[in-house]
């Protein structure tokens, strides 16, 4: 089943000032289970198309189907809501409650879950994160990193189908910013959460199945990561850029070093280095 | 507009049950002309420190001197401080108020008194210097997306010409050409009209390969104080203080591990890729 089937979506805001075009026409298929990144510079609409997975915006054009339904029912927008779960860049305007648990429990209480299954889902979820020794910490005193943590089991609460991150580690330390990656890379691949992971760091959308990227409103490019990021001068001109490990090993192929073509991480960096003599 | 911080002590809500220091007994200067990075963990007083650099918050205890104005002191006058110590707030995207991106960026400047003859060429540049094309400035700075919000209100302060700006984790957000080119047209900034830099950042790169001398706090407190250089032969130390190195750094340090003949720091990839040229070139002599 695909989780998410976007065809044709079109999008154009209004604004004062006349009418921006966010989406010319973007054709994405997400399959259950997957792992996506979605890269692209600023303005490209990146969080525009992330807010037409879960209906906060409709289609202008085209039509976005979530699990089959179709978003621009008005009677699906609950069920269409409760399988996509978003989680966003600022840490602190996601959390509603002065204790972690109750915190947790916000969303499925508003779905009207029974009290002994949400009792049941915030453990749950917090043992996903890695948060169960906070549940009665208050949340303005954890890390960047365990409030994103927090954020993330609160949408897991709501058991969604696909977990959405709109540059979810932008504002994380670099340890935050692995905490939340790691969280995200074993709910994918332990527990097959279908994750689509917005992001300006390349090293980011390196861990993921199949990286998309999008520039005015338009996907220009999809592939692996592999495939993506062998694509240099081109996402140059996007204005995007290839993993650092990525760089160095194009530096040093230029400066005579018979390296492969495909390096992304610095562990296969100096795997092929050693691998030279 | 040399910046003294004397054993300064910073306490959030003092004398509540939530109190809770952030700064404790900081001694630290900015000479005219620096280009200094600040890094550490989320929660380590990096935020605090500098909104004491333009007298927005004031220390419990110790001093703060800008320019030999003591902040504390008594009927000192704050606002033309401000006017000449540019800050760029963590989130500053959040402060954006006007109803045109044109009318933002100019609130600065018209609050300095800048003739109203020569505002608009200061909007302009400031939104080049950012990277935001002009028919941007119309639009309203609501209706952006979250990295075009980011480089408005950068422009905002660069349009008031400081002479010590300060960045409060400026590039979070920012897509990554607009990340290399705002932090080179500050660099330029910097060295063409002299003015002090202070840089916070989570980003082990940026940092590297920038600044002149890096500053780590962790609980409150300065751990290191020196160059860069110096701060990243550190490497393990700075994980537990919850940061890293530049990977440049890292995958020197991957190979020395199997037996490379490289340093243990590089704050550039070229820098690692001269290191890792020359050993290569080594291990195949000797091989
Ligand atoms: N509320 C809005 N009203 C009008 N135009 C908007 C609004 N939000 C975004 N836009 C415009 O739509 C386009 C796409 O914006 P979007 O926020 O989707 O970009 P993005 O890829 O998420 O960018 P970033 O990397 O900066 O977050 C941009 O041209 C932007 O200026
Ligand atoms: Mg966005």
């Amino acid at each position: 089943m695909d989780i998410l089937d976007i065809a044709d979506l079109h999008h154009i805001y209004r604004g004062h000032e006349g009418e921006t075009i966010a989406l010319a026409g973007v054709d994405l298929v997400v399959s259950e289970g997957e792992f996506v990144a979605v890269i692209g510079r600023n303005g490209s609409g990146k969080s525009t198309l992330a807010k037409h997975f879960n209906a906060i915006l409709l289609p202008g054009g085209g039509r976005v189907l979530v699990a089959g339904l179709d978003t621009r029912e008005e009677a699906l927008l609950w069920p269409v809501r409760q399988m996509v779960g978003m989680v966003f860049q600022h840490p602190d305007n996601q959390i509603v409650a002065t204790v972690v648990e109750e915190d947790v429990a916000f969303g499925p209480e508003n779905l009207g879950v029974p009290t002994a299954e949400i009792i049941a889902r915030v453990d749950a979820s917090l043992r996903q994160v890695n948060m169960e020794d906070y549940r009665t910490h208050a949340p303005h005193l954890l890390s960047g990193g365990q409030k994103q943590r927090v954020a993330i089991a609160g949408v897991l609460a709501m058991r969604p189908r696909l977990i959405v991150l709109d540059e979810a580690t932008a504002m994380l330390d670099p340890i935050g910013r692995s905490e939340v990656m790691n969280t995200i890379l074993r709910l994918n691949r332990e527990e097959g959460m279908t994750a689509v992971l917005i992001t300006h760091h390349m090293d980011e959308a390196v861990k993921a199945n199949r990286v998309v990227v999008i520039d005015q409103g338009q996907i220009v490019l999809s592939g692996t990561p592999a495939e993506v990021f062998s694509q240099y001068e081109l996402l140059e001109a996007l204005g995007l850029d290839v993993p650092v490990a990525a760089k160095l090993s194009i530096l040093l192929a230029e400066s005579g070093l018979p390296l492969p073509a495909n390096i992304l991480t610095a562990e296969q960096l100096v795997d092929e280095l050693c691998r030279l003599n | 507009m040399p910046i003294k911080l004397e054993q300064v002590d910073f306490v959030y809500a003092g004398g509540s049950p939530f109190e809770r220091a952030a700064l404790k007994g900081i001694n630290l200067s900015f000479l005219d002309g620096e280009f200094v990075g600040i890094i550490g963990q989320t929660g380590s007083g990096k935020s605090t420190l500098v909104q004491m650099l333009n007298g927005l918050l004031k220390p419990t205890r110790g001093t703060v001197t800008v320019n030999g104005l003591v902040t504390t002191a008594k009927g000192v006058k704050l606002k033309s401080l401000r006017q000449e110590v540019g800050l760029v707030f963590q989130f500053a995207e959040y402060q954006l108020f006007a109803e045109t991106v044109a009318a933002d960026v100019a609130f600065g400047p018209e609050n300095q008194g800048v003739p109203a003859s020569e505002i608009a060429a200061r909007v302009d540049q400031a939104l080049l210097n950012v990277g935001l094309p002009l028919e941007i400035k119309e639009r309203s700075p609501f209706e952006l997306s979250g990295g075009q919000m980011r480089r408005v209100a950068i422009a905002g302060v660069l349009a008031m010409n400081p002479k010590v700006l300060i960045l409060d984790e400026p590039t979070a957000g920012l897509d990554p050409r607009g990340r290399d080119e705002i932090l080179s047209r500050i660099r330029e900034l910097h060295r063409q009209r002299g003015i002090t830099v202070i840089l916070v950042s989570h980003s082990m790169e940026d940092v590297a390969r920038l600044v002149d001398r890096l500053v780590v706090i962790h609980g409150g407190q300065i751990v290191y104080d020196a160059t860069p250089r110096e701060v990243f032969a550190h490497g393990s130390s700075l994980k537990t203080y919850g940061l890293g190195v530049p990977q440049a750094t890292e995958v020197l340090g991957l190979l020395k591990t199997k037996g490379w003949a490289v340093p243990e720091v590089a704050l550039t990839l070229d820098e690692a890729r001269q290191a890792i040229v020359r050993a290569y070139q080594l291990r195949r002599e000797l091989a």
